[in-house]
């Protein structure tokens, strides 16, 4: 089931916390499950003393999935046609995320009708760590 | 980067679904996605990128044989070790030696992924551009295409990725 055209206005949003208290393990898990394994998200030691950063920090890529599941839960199952993002500020273990999308357009495109939505990606300070935007497919 | 075979499997689906942390059983239970309008289990949106297991020369995998630059022994096991004699100084500080972070990725869908899909892959690059930043110094950034289609030639997923350089450490 998607979106019905009829029940959206431009500004809805919906949101949802979508890590709380982001762990090391599961930026181990997406390591694995991606098969992305840059030491910088995993390696305390490479982190610390050759990169140069305080901690392990999240891929963009677990935070723009993370999101995603946010966008399916709101827009459908198999209805984006297109998801697109910037990763603006790192995410670190102990972050809790919460991410919005907001109508921005209802409009025709090939013959169907979409959502234009605007996404962010907030962590625990407010401070904006993806910013983005997707299409999807409505009934 | 080019994959020639990036076979799509349930069980890859299942482990990513996971470790993004997302239990919607369209991506783990065969029938309740066929009683979907989907018809059957899809892959999470992001999942294009899980190609990387499937490219031979991916950079950012340990690979039999060869001296990975994350931590063993010593901090890399591709850099000389760092001693009081001989600091490496301002070197350190340089947010090139992670090899980069990634600032920017999008996918156009043509259709969704599901298990059984055998794709390859081919990246090609895009535009080039520096710019200068407050937090990091100068930000060089690379962009790559890389087109997706199944075993029919269809194109599947458009994804656009822009990598960024930093001359130094993001500030925090």
């Amino acid at each position: 089931m998607g979106l019905n055209s009829n029940d959206l206005t431009i500004g809805d949003s919906y949101s949802e916390v979508i890590v709380d208290d982001l762990t090391r393990t599961q930026i181990v898990q997406y390591a694995g499950a991606s098969g992305d394994y840059n030491p910088v998200h995993s390696d305390e030691k490479f982190v610390t003393e050759v990169a140069g950063y305080p901690t392990v920090f999240a891929h963009g890529m677990l935070t723009m999935g993370m999101t995603g599941r946010m966008l399916t839960n709101y827009v459908g199952d198999g209805r984006l046609t297109y998801y697109g993002v910037r990763f603006v500020n790192q995410v670190w273990p102990g972050d809790t995320l919460t991410a919005r999308a907001e109508v921005a357009a209802v409009r025709e495109e090939d013959g169907g009708t979409v959502v234009d939505l605007t996404i962010s990606t907030t962590n625990q300070d407010e401070k904006f760590v993806l910013t983005g935007n997707a299409t999807a497919r409505l009934d | 980067m080019a994959v020639e075979r990036f076979p799509v499997e349930a069980s890859h689906i299942l482990m990513f679904a996971r470790s993004i942390g997302d239990s919607n059983p369209i991506y783990a239970d065969q029938a309740h996605a066929e009683a979907t309008e989907v018809g059957s289990i899809i892959a999470p949106p992001t999942f294009a990128q899980a190609s990387a297991q499937f490219d031979p020369d991916y950079f950012l995998r340990p690979k039999d044989g060869q001296k990975w630059f994350g931590s063993g022994a010593t901090a890399s096991g591709t850099l000389i070790k760092e001693t009081a004699e001989s600091p490496k100084g301002d070197d350190k500080k340089s947010g090139s030696s992670a090899g980069g972070l990634h600032a920017e990725q999008h996918f156009t869908y043509h259709r969704h992924l599901k298990p059984g899909d055998v794709l390859s892959a081919e990246t090609k690059p895009g535009e080039s551009w520096e710019k200068e930043s407050k937090r990091a110094g100068v930000l060089k950034f690379n962009e790559s295409i890389t087109e997706y289609r199944d075993q029919d030639g269809e194109l599947v997923v458009t994804a656009r990725s822009v990598g960024v350089v930093t001359e130094k450490v993001i500030e925090q």
